[in-house]
């Protein structure tokens, strides 16, 4: 990796004053799972690093009656660790649960995983986030994409966002608080992902100089069934191929909202609202999980080498809205 | 006198028990020295540079920069200007520095300029190949055409398996030392005793200038024969910075440049009569091992069907070099035939294994252990109760299902030689230039010296992994076991004979009439007539006997057969395959310890898992690059991925008087074709190519409509 220097702050405030307004001359330090690798492989270069692990307020689950809070710098075990999250929210757990190995989980963090850049070949390779050869062609859609995104592709951006807490979140209605120089607001995780139109945008609506400080999922959701299915290969250091969060709400035996959300099949946690839409009024059997997971993916348009993943997704929807009304997966 | 053919059944104490790994805690607990870990005074760290294309002339090289960097001791180029790089990855220069780190910054701070040329990465089929394609002459034994007009049933199918790479854990490396003229390399290899002759000629210096240490091996499987270009030019950094350098490849180099698995391919035709009986096989196969790769593709494997008619063509391609991997084209060829010769028993509606007992008659010399094999895996698999007919037509989307294999191979010992040395002290050595490449070789040769000494385990030392010791073949073939084990059986019964000749007068009878059994030396049969052992070795006074022994045929043989049964259940909704049992059941002669026999075949389920179902270096055609040189997307099974492994050796009469055959790699031959077979026998189709990825068999389950 290159030369950096190191920073060490102990408030929000020190820190955001130690980030720089350009991206690439500092970064925001938490586990380091994927920045140090990033930086190993020459992709990332920063001048500064920011560790935050030193800002107590960035730790720890919190509830009251509003909400569940989530300190950006909660690992991934904590999370899954944590009792009420694993009765309440078991899409959470799961999600969590799949990031395996063990030191993954011990040293990533929320933030962390929510930040994280995408994984996709040709950016690790350093052809950048939008993997285009000189020309301005798509290595992607011209090369191996057997990865990549099927829904929410019609470029320049094809990866897959990485993060597998995103979809659960997002699917239980989490909302985002970060800090900035202007201190701090709050939105929807959902509005905090974003496909990035050029090669001058990223993953995320944060700017540099913003720190993402918790999660907070509403507690009027304690109760409400929900769960992730992801579909992987093999058990441990591995990604899924394509996962599904939902949530329900039963009136009786009949769903009188539902949120679906997917994982890893496009640039953002993918809202599969017409599924969502579609769901309420049905009772939840096998048909009609299957069909909800048909509805997810409709609109899915696979490049040369991914068309597996359709089924993949609409699959997981499938089984995690079976597993959700079983109690959880 | 002692005699040293291998001992009895009822007169062994050791040979044939099962003795855990004497290696085993100190690397467990971190304590073993792996080439890795060598430190040295005054250490340098090396890096490499190289290539970035797949094919391209390089303009200029221009180091300045580099060595101007701080840390930096030396530069070697490897490769100037004006030449050509035929795949990405292929070495250019290396650096030394103060520190890893420092030598990596100053490989990047080297300013390499190229004209690229047009490359070919792609594992594309002969017709897309062009000029890269390389026929050989077609073989053919009977007449197929009649074979197949013979035939009641035929089926023609495609079958493959993707390029993959060695991926040592202990990456290829080692460390070079100047004393003088004199050079002393630590470096992970099996091939100690060679490699002297490789540094030597390589460097221009005489042989006996150069020593090789190999204390422990992290892996090899074939790929670690040579002294290598990153050898050669640690030891020209050393003598250029005057410092012992250490250079270990990183991990993308070892996955881009270390070794690599040819990728197979083939069309066939294979056709049967209506009781089972094989008539006629037709096949053409390709496939790639990088610019050029040796070795050709006998098919059928094993099954010598009497109509049979093959060809192969080679297409070279600019990815890194073939090296041999762990039974060299056995996996193919078994892939290949396995793969087909289940679709014709399918075809035929019979029960794979029943087909294959069918045809025991035209499986060469080992027809017999199979037919033995076969019945043992059975009754270990339960696969009477077990198997069905193709696609389990249970309810639910986890489909069970059962494949079969079989494979051969030979492992007759390499030249070896032994020195035993007796200590007036009692205490005993062995020594030779071998190495251990973790499959227990430290282990029996200590068993096989203990055993003739009639000595417990810990009173032998043994010291291998050094070219000073007696000289030893490569780890190569499976031959590591036969090699050392006779040749330490003969230096120790020699040695055992010269104390015995001491001994003899004290006891009053000849020392023909003695045997060395308890730690004692007595008279045979006879316990009431004995001297310990420390008391006979101290009749030696201050002179210790050494005796050497070689490599001896008559302890020793080759030729191997083992059968492999897989139970998979494959979800088709999703296409994810999972391991739920091996079967093993592998003949290797006599067996000198059961339980590293048993952790090789273990070891070797293992690795065939991995490939069967994850393993493949992709390469990308537009940039010439791989993908995957990184252990996130090359793929390994992981402990929850392998499922239950069952392993039966074959022991007693019919094995055991064999003498000692390798046993390293022969079980790592079947076990992809019969996972891909009981793939298809779970969902009703054949997944053509390994590895058996969920795009894979959703593609296959498509074709015949999603079911199984
Ligand atoms: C083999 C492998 C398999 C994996 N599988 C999965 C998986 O299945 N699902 C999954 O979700 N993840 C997976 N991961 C990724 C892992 O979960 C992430 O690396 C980890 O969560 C990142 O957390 P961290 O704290 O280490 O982040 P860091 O590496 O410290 O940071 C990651 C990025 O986020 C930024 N960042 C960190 N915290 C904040 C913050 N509070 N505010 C703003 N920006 C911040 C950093 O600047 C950096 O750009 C896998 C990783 C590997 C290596």
């Amino acid at each position: 990796m290159e030369r950096f220097a190191y920073a060490n702050p102990s408030t929000l405030k020190e820190a955001v004053g130690l980030l720089s307004s350009r991206w690439g001359e500092t970064a925001i330090l938490a586990g380091g799972t994927d920045l140090l690798s990033l930086m190993k492989n020459y992709v990332a270069a920063p001048k500064r690093l920011v560790s935050i692990k030193n800002i107590a307020e960035l730790r720890g689950i919190n509830s009251d009656t509003d909400g569940i809070r989530i300190g950006a710098l909660t690992t991934l075990q904590e999370l899954l660790d944590d009792e009420s999250i694993r009765r309440d929210f078991p899409a959470l757990a799961h999600a969590a649960e799949g990031v395996a190995s063990m030191q993954l989980r011990n040293m990533g963090t929320v933030g962390g995983d929510l930040c994280q850049r995408p994984r996709c070949w040709y950016f690790r390779s350093g052809f950048g986030l939008l993997a285009q050869d000189e020309q301005g062609r798509s290595l992607v859609t011209e090369g191996d994409n057997r990865y990549h995104a099927i829904l929410g592709n019609r470029g320049p951006a094809y990866f897959v966002h990485p993060s597998s807490l995103a979809p659960a979140l997002i699917a239980l209605d989490a909302r985002v608080s970060i800090f900035g120089p202007k201190g701090e607001n709050s939105m929807l995780l959902k509005d905090f992902f974003q496909t990035p139109q050029s090669a001058n945008e990223r993953e995320t609506v944060l700017q540099t100089d913003e720190i993402v400080t918790r999660i907070t999922i509403p507690s009027f959701l304690r109760g409400w069934p929900n769960a992730t299915y992801e579909i992987r290969p093999k058990e441990a250091l591995d990604w899924p191929l394509a996962t599904a969060s939902v949530l329900l709400q039963l009136e009786g035996d009949a769903v009188a909202h539902a949120h679906v959300v997917l994982g890893h099949v496009a640039p953002i946690p993918w809202n599969a609202e017409s599924a969502s839409q579609w769901l309420v009024g049905q009772r939840i059997n096998e048909q009609t999980a299957a069909k909800a997971g048909m509805e997810a993916v409709r609109d899915a348009r696979p490049l040369s080498g991914n068309g597996y993943k359709v089924k993949l997704a609409s699959v997981a929807v499938k089984r995690a809205l079976l597993a959700a009304v079983q109690g959880g997966a | 006198m002692a005699d040293y053919q291998w001992p009895q059944a009822d007169d062994r104490s050791l040979i044939g028990k099962r003795i855990s790994r004497l290696d085993g805690p100190i690397k467990s607990s971190g304590r073993a020295t792996y080439t890795y870990d060598v430190q040295r005074p005054g250490l340098l760290f090396g890096k490499l540079v190289l290539s970035p294309h797949a094919h391209a002339r390089i303009v200029s090289i221009d180091t300045s920069s580099a060595e101007r960097m701080p840390g930096v001791q030396a530069v070697d180029v490897i490769r100037d200007a004006g030449q050509e790089v035929l795949w990405v990855g292929q070495e250019i220069l290396a650096v030394a520095a103060e520190t890893d780190e420092q030598a990596r910054d100053a490989a990047r701070a080297v300013k390499i300029t190229y004209e690229k040329l047009p490359h070919l990465v792609s594992d594309v089929e002969p017709a897309q190949a062009g000029d890269r394609a390389e026929e050989e002459a077609e073989q053919v034994t009977g007449d197929p055409d009649a074979g197949f007009r013979e035939a009641d049933a035929t089926i023609e199918g495609r079958y493959g398996s993707s390029v993959i790479t060695h991926c040592c854990l202990e990456s290829h490396g080692q460390v070079a030392e100047w004393e003088g003229d004199n050079l002393t390399v630590w470096a992970s290899t099996q091939n100690v005793t060679g490699l002297v002759g490789q540094y030597a000629e390589g460097l221009q210096i005489p042989a006996g200038n150069v020593r090789i240490i190999t204390p422990m091996m992290g892996g090899g499987f074939g790929s670690k024969f040579q002294a290598d270009t990153w050898g050669l030019s640690c030891a020209r950094l050393s003598k250029q910075a005057g410092r012992p350098v250490k250079m270990m490849l990183e991990r993308d180099q070892e996955l881009l440049v270390a070794g690599a698995r040819p990728s197979i391919h083939a069309r066939v035709r294979a056709g049967a009569k209506r009781d089972g009986t094989l008539t006629a096989w037709s096949s053409q196969a390709w496939g790639t091992g990088g610019i050029t790769s040796r070795g050709s593709v006998n098919l059928p494997y094993i099954f010598q069907i009497p109509n049979r008619r093959s060809s192969y063509v080679r297409v070279s391609t600019n990815i890194g070099p073939a090296r041999a991997w762990r039974a060299p084209r056995h996996p193919q060829m078994c892939l290949i035939t396995m793969a087909a010769l289940e679709d014709l028993a399918a075809e035929l509606g019979m029960d794979a294994l029943d087909f294959f007992l069918k045809n025991v008659g035209i499986m060469g010399a080992r027809a017999q252990t199979y037919r033995q094999e076969l019945l043992k895996g059975a009754e270990l698999m339960e696969w009477k109760k077990k198997w069905h007919p193709r696609g389990d037509q249970t309810s639910g989307p986890n489909k069970r299902g059962l494949g079969l294999a079989l494979h051969t191979w030979g492992g007759g010992g390499h030249q070896s030689n032994c020195n035993c040395t007796i200590h007036p002290d009692g205490s005993v050595e062995v020594s030779l230039a071998s190495q251990d490449l973790g499959t227990g070789t430290r282990t029996v040769i200590a068993i096989v010296a203990a055993e003739t000494f009639g000595l417990p385990l810990d009173a032998v030392k043994v010291n291998i992994g050094d070219s000073r010791y007696p000289p030893s073949g490569p780890s190569g073939g499976s031959t590591t076991v036969g090699g050392v084990s006779s040749s330490t059986r003969r230096a120790a019964t020699s040695a055992l004979n010269e104390l015995l000749a001491k001994v003899a007068p004290s006891l009053g009878v000849e020392p023909g009439q003695l045997e060395a059994v308890d730690g004692r030396i007595q008279v045979i049969g006879d316990s009431s007539k004995s001297i310990a052992w420390k008391q006979a070795c101290a009749k030696l006074g201050t002179t210790p006997i050494t005796a050497s022994g070689r490599r001896s045929r008559d302890l020793i043989s080759s030729g191997v057969g083992g059968i492999q049964m897989a139970e998979v259940s494959v979800d088709i909704e999703t296409g994810v395959v999972k391991m739920e049992k091996m079967v093993a059941v592998q003949d290797c002669g006599l067996v000198i310890d059961v339980k590293t026999a048993e952790s090789q075949v273990h070891g070797a389920c293992i690795m065939g898992v991995t490939y069967a179902l994850y393993e493949e270096k992709l390469m990308d055609e537009a940039t010439g690059l791989c993908l995957n040189p990184d252990m996130e997307f090359y793929k390994l099974a992981g402990i929850g991925d392998i499922g239950e492994i069952e392993v039966h050796m074959m022991t007693g009469p019919g094995y055991d008087d064999r003498g000692v055959i390798g046993l390293g790699e022969p079980p790592v031959i079947s076990p992809g074709a019969a996972i891909s077979n009981a793939v298809a026998n779970a969902i009703g189709v054949r997944v053509p190519t390994l590895p058996l990825t969920p795009e894979k068999v959703l593609a296959a389950l498509e074709k015949k409509g999603g079911a199984a």
